[in-house]
């Protein structure tokens, strides 16, 4: 958390008047709404949410056990704001921008209460190298140089957006050049702002942008099923809801690992301790696919786990989501995954009952869409204030209670996301992973992102997808068939179509997150395992319309290694050979 | 310390009491009722003014001229490693008739999170000796993989077998943590056996008397209650106190495991009876339930039981837990399953058709899942097959299952050879890899053993899931040499 400095306009300390929980109420303090408070002897972090009268009522983000009427409340006069600056990256966060190694350091494997730190480290230096000059002209968010922040990451320097009104400039009077610590001032302007490295920014306000574009490239994630069938743009948003076990967090952590953005924010909201812990350990020993460089050095982790407390929880997309608009201030791509946005809602819904508001539908709080599509609307390909283009892609796994899709997160975050991956419990139970349904999913992307695909992987992208989809459709009326009457009641040709669809899933659909190999799959490579399971198809029927038997045509044994291509490193020879077997093999036939 | 006589309201478990100094979220209260019995309580929601306290041990007999006394202290357990053996009844209070309990420390119920940088992944293999578990879902320490079942069904003997059969194939594991994981993260020698015992906690919330005998008697039998911590809430004991025994029993577990080195398998039972305790203090207070009237935050305090599973780095002792809870109806889409599997790292059905037939344990492996095993399971750990064969095992067992619906409209003539044979490979793995029988343990060697003698009634080519080089291996191996004892 940000030190919420006092500011100069000394605003009145109340007396905490109830306790209920993460609920406090206070009386006699002075607070606007959203003003972060600290309460009782031991200063716990809390934030105004009510204001009634004398009475103000705070969430606190911490345990309350043992805090008594009658403690004071002290209060900063600030909104909960995050630390930006450089050092966020490999760095592991709470709710409320804690970081989590410190916290460690200071008190053990336990998370005691009322400790706070810095978001980014005050006393580290960083080597800053303007890119301006005294004299030159700067307007809000305007880059002034650079550090790097990782082997990965330049981290640029921006004058803040609300340091300039919009459309003025400044002239810079002042640069400095050499080895700063984040609050030293490295830029001085005309208007007498001395900047330095470190800004503060309140998490739920949007940071300025100059316009929202269409999203035209694709966030190629290295999922088969992803990519080829229902991609995400960057800045684009998705949700994957899915009954426990259906395999959101091993989407979320795949996207995580091998998407191709620039910066991965990976918000863990109330969700398993262990989990958080594997990617921990994992992320600094994973190669990000686009640089090979360590995966943490463009990760930035947020870890409110479940039983750590539920206010912020809240709070925790808000760190994140804030996080992500600094860095796609610098022009990057930035994707965020929240696992899971449910559990967000249940906090807000824990909140809202204490609090004795009215509920909504099944105790959400009438307000849960809005919050919803505000968190969803801070995602987009942006124009930003200083020019440069940056996008933030926000996908949020939606835990709908018993698997069903009709509860109102679910319901409302699919009002909002464009991109939906139906997690689906069947497909799980017979590990076929990742289970998404490809009934269900859609993206409405597909068609603003095809150009990209025909430009950079295939021509014929959109039509052989085409070809892939219509099968699978075909597959699932004929199963119905199949489940009154027997595979052997339908024609031979119905019969060689189930063949292919089969392929089509356990060749194409279904990848191996654990496989060293498997796990990521380039775009040319989703294109490839297609292209040969048609070829099967094609070469398949011909041999059928020559009068080839259909169960002659499915024992060929060239046919079963199309499931072994997405094993295969070296998969380029490996398909042409496939294919050439498989043409062979059924030419031979007749 | 002040006593007051000032109570305004009873109402069900909850008391309200004017006071007129300061008093402590979550501390503890003790009330003398007329007839000089003392309750204890905790007071849930505290004012300038008011106070209100949820009672323990319940209100009856309570009136308004009882004194209650505030004890300036949130809830403590007295920790000591003299609690071995010990049994206790769901406040931690020894009812065996032992001599008193002299704490090394009395520690705060609720347990504070662990820091996510402070957990060691959990990647140690428990052999629990069931096969179902074992080679289907594996446990790994310091997990928390809940048993979900119905009324009537035997998942307390399950749960019985797997604190009898648990222990962790040493040697093996450690060479392979080895040679898996040369970077030494975190530095510190894994597993440490010769120094980390085993312990088990069993915590009993609202289970008959008769169901706790079944235990006791197990555990007697067996010398496990040597080991053991025993915290006894009965169905007649009052519903309230059952919200704080599986805290007392955790707390309890975290003093072993993190200071005394033991290894720790916690058993919860019955989880369904703590969750309706909860909503009984929701209605109660007048809260604006959630989903069944469960009250909202029911996630939240099911995390704060379940999370305080894992591994500390740096220390040598673990807590793996194994809650239990009888899904209503057998639905697992109630709350309490649903909420449960949401924050537990997997889930094991004990299923009621597999039971009626006789199957023991009756395991349904398709919905159950481990969400830990990946890294547990493999070369070295349990044998470089495992993961192939468990998922070829999944996809034809899933196969087979489905096509079951089929044959019972079709009849099994109208189905080709692949699918009879997929529909006997069904049968022949629920009676010969899930049916085992209570008392039998089988190795990870036996349980792998037995998948590849049904996975050789398959051809070749239908084991899409196994890599070719393990099909080599294993694959009709055990067949012929059966054959050849048999010539």
């Amino acid at each position: 958390m940000s030190q919420a400095t006092q500011t100069d306009d000394v605003r009145e300390d109340g007396t905490i008047s109830r306790i209920s929980g993460p609920v406090v109420t206070a009386t006699g303090l002075d607070a606007r709404m959203n003003d972060v408070v600290y309460v009782g002897d031991e200063g716990l972090m809390g934030e105004v949410i009510e204001i009634e009268g004398e009475r103000t009522t705070i969430q606190v983000y911490e345990e309350t056990s043992g805090v008594s009427p009658g403690e004071p409340v002290e209060n900063t006069g600030e909104p909960l704001t995050v630390d930006l600056g450089p050092g966020m990256l490999d760095s592991i966060y709470d709710g409320v921008q804690r970081p989590l190694t410190v916290l460690e350091d200071q008190m053990g494997a336990f998370l005691d209460r009322g400790v706070d730190a810095p978001g980014i480290d005050l006393e580290r230096t960083w080597d800053f190298e303007p890119s301006v000059e005294v004299g030159d002209e700067v307007g809000p968010g305007a880059v002034l140089g650079e550090v790097e922040e990782t082997i990965t990451i330049d981290h640029k320097v921006m004058v803040p957006p609300d340091a300039l009104d919009e459309g003025e400039t400044a002239e810079v009077t002042g640069v400095e050049s050499g080895s700063f610590t984040v609050e030293e001032t490295v830029v001085e302007l005309d208007t007498g702002a001395e900047i330095s490295m470190r800004q503060e920014w309140p998490v739920r306000e949007p940071r300025p942008t100059v316009d929202k574009r269409t999203p035209r490239i694709p966030l190629v994630s290295g999922q088969r099923i992803l990519d080829g069938l229902f991609p995400l743009a960057k800045g684009g948003t998705a949700a994957i809801p899915g009954p426990f076990g259906s395999g959101k967090t091993v989407t979320q952590q795949s996207l995580a690992k091998f998407a191709d953005a620039d910066i991965v924010i990976y918000v863990g909201c109330g969700e398993r301790g262990n989990e958080m812990t594997e990617v921990i350990e994992d992320f600094p020993e994973l190669p990000d696919p686009k640089t090979g460089n360590p995966l943490m050095a463009r990760t930035c982790l947020i870890a409110n786990t479940s039983n750590m407390p539920v206010a912020a929880r809240e709070s925790c997309v808000y760190t994140g989501i804030t996080i992500a608009e600094f860095y796609r201030d610098m022009g990057y791509d930035v994707a965020l995954m929240a696992d899971s946005t449910s559990r967000w809602a249940e906090a807000m819904r824990e909140i809202s009952s204490r609090l004795e508001e009215m509920p909504g539908e099944e105790g959400y709080p009438a307000y849960l869409a809005a919050r919803l599509s505000q968190f969803y609307e801070r995602a987009g390909y942006f124009e930003n204030v200083n020019g440069t283009e940056g996008s933030i892609s926000v996908i949020g796994a939606v835990s709908p209670p018993g698997g069903d899709f009709s509860e109102p997160v679910t319901q409302n975050t699919l009002r909002i996301v464009k991109t939906f991956w139906a997690l689906d419990s069947d497909l799980a139970e017979r590990r076929h992973f990742p289970a998404i349904n490809w009934n269900d999913s859609y993206s409405l992307y597909r068609e603003q992102l095809d150009p990209w695909f025909e430009d950079n992987v295939a021509d014929d992208w959109a039509t052989l997808r085409q070809w892939g989809v219509d099968t699978l459709d075909e597959e699932t009326e004929l199963q119905e068939i199949v489940e009154l009457v027997g595979k052997d009641a339908l024609p031979e040709d119905q019969r060689l179509t189930l063949e292919v669809a089969r392929y089509i899933r356990e060749a194409f659909l279904q990848q191996n997150a654990f496989h060293d190999v498997d796990r990521y799959c380039p775009p040319e490579k989703t294109y490839a395992i297609l292209g040969a399971i048609k070829t099967f198809n094609d070469e398949a029927f011909d041999a059928l319309d020559a009068g080839v038997p259909v169960e002659e045509i499915t024992d060929i044994d060239a046919a079963p290694r199309l499931n072994r291509i997405g094993t295969e490193e070296d998969w380029e020879p490996m398909v042409e050979q496939v294919e050439e077997n498989i043409t062979q093999q059924l030419r031979e036939l007749y | 310390m002040k006593e007051y006589r000032t109570i305004t309201e009873i109402s069900g478990p909850l008391v309200f009491a004017e006071v007129d100094e300061p008093i402590s979220y979550n501390e503890i209260v003790e009330i003398e009722t007329p007839s000089g019995d003392t309750r204890r309580g905790q007071v849930l929601e505290t004012a300038d003014d008011i106070v209100s306290i949820q009672v323990f041990e319940g209100t009856e007999g309570i009136d308004r001229q009882s004194s209650v006394r505030f004890l300036g202290e949130t809830m403590k357990m007295p920790v000591t490693e003299d609690l071995l053996g010990r049994v206790l009844d769901g406040s931690g209070n020894p009812i065996d008739g032992g001599p008193d309990i002299v704490p090394e420390e009395r520690r705060n119920i609720v347990g504070a999170a662990i820091n996510p940088t402070a957990r060691e992944f959990p990647r140690e293999f428990i052999q629990t000796g069931v096969s179902a578990i074992d080679g289907m879902n594996t446990l790994v320490r310091g997990q928390k993989l809940p048993l979900f079942s119905g009324s009537g069904l035997p998942h307390n003997e399950l749960a019985l077998q797997i604190a009898r059969q648990a222990t962790v194939p040493e040697e093996e594991s450690e060479a392979a943590e080895a040679s898996d994981r040369p970077s030494g993260d975190g530095g510190e020698p894994r597993g440490g056996e010769e120094g980390s015992e085993f312990a088990v906690v069993f915590a009993a919330m609202g289970i008959t008397a008769e169901e706790a005998n079944e235990f006791m008697d197990d555990f007697e039998r067996t010398g496990a209650l040597e080991r053991s911590v025993v915290f006894m809430n009965l169905a007649d004991d009052p519903a309230v106190e059952r919200t704080v025994t599986p805290r007392l029993a955790l707390t309890t577990a975290e003093y072993l495991a993190f200071d005394h080195d033991y290894h720790v398998l916690v058993i919860l039972t019955d989880m369904t009876n703590y969750c309706e305790a909860l909503r009984e203090i929701g209605a109660a207070r007048e809260e604006v339930p959630g989903r069944r009237g469960y009250p909202g935050y029911m996630y939240t305090d099911l995390a704060q039981i379940y999370e305080r599973a894992g591994r500390i780095k740096g220390e040598d002792g673990s807590i793996t837990q194994i809650p239990i809870l009888t899904m209503p109806g057998d639905d697992d889409t109630h709350p309490i399953p649903d909420l449960t599997g949401y924050i537990t790292e997997g889930q094991i059905y004990v299923n009621r058709d597999l039971n009626s037939q006789g199957i023991k344990p009756p395991i349904q492996v398709l919905p159950s899942l481990s969400r830990l095993q990946d890294e547990g399971i493999g070369e070295g750990l349990t044998r470089e097959d495992h993961a192939d064969v468990q998922a070829q095992l999944y996809a034809s067992y899933a196969e087979g299952d489905d096509l079951r619906a089929l044959e019972n409209i079709v009849g099994r003539e109208a189905l080709d050879e692949r699918q009879n044979r997929l529909l006997d490979f069904a049968d022949r793995f629920e009676e010969e890899f899930v049916d085992q029988g209570f008392d039998t343990t089988r190795t990870i060697d036996e349980t792998l053993d037995t998948a590849w003698d049904l996975l050789s009634m398959l051809p070749e080519d239908d084991l899409y899931r196994i890599d070719e080089d393990y099909i080599e291996t294993y694959y009709g191996e055990s067949e012929q040499v059966e054959a050849t004892a048999d010539d």
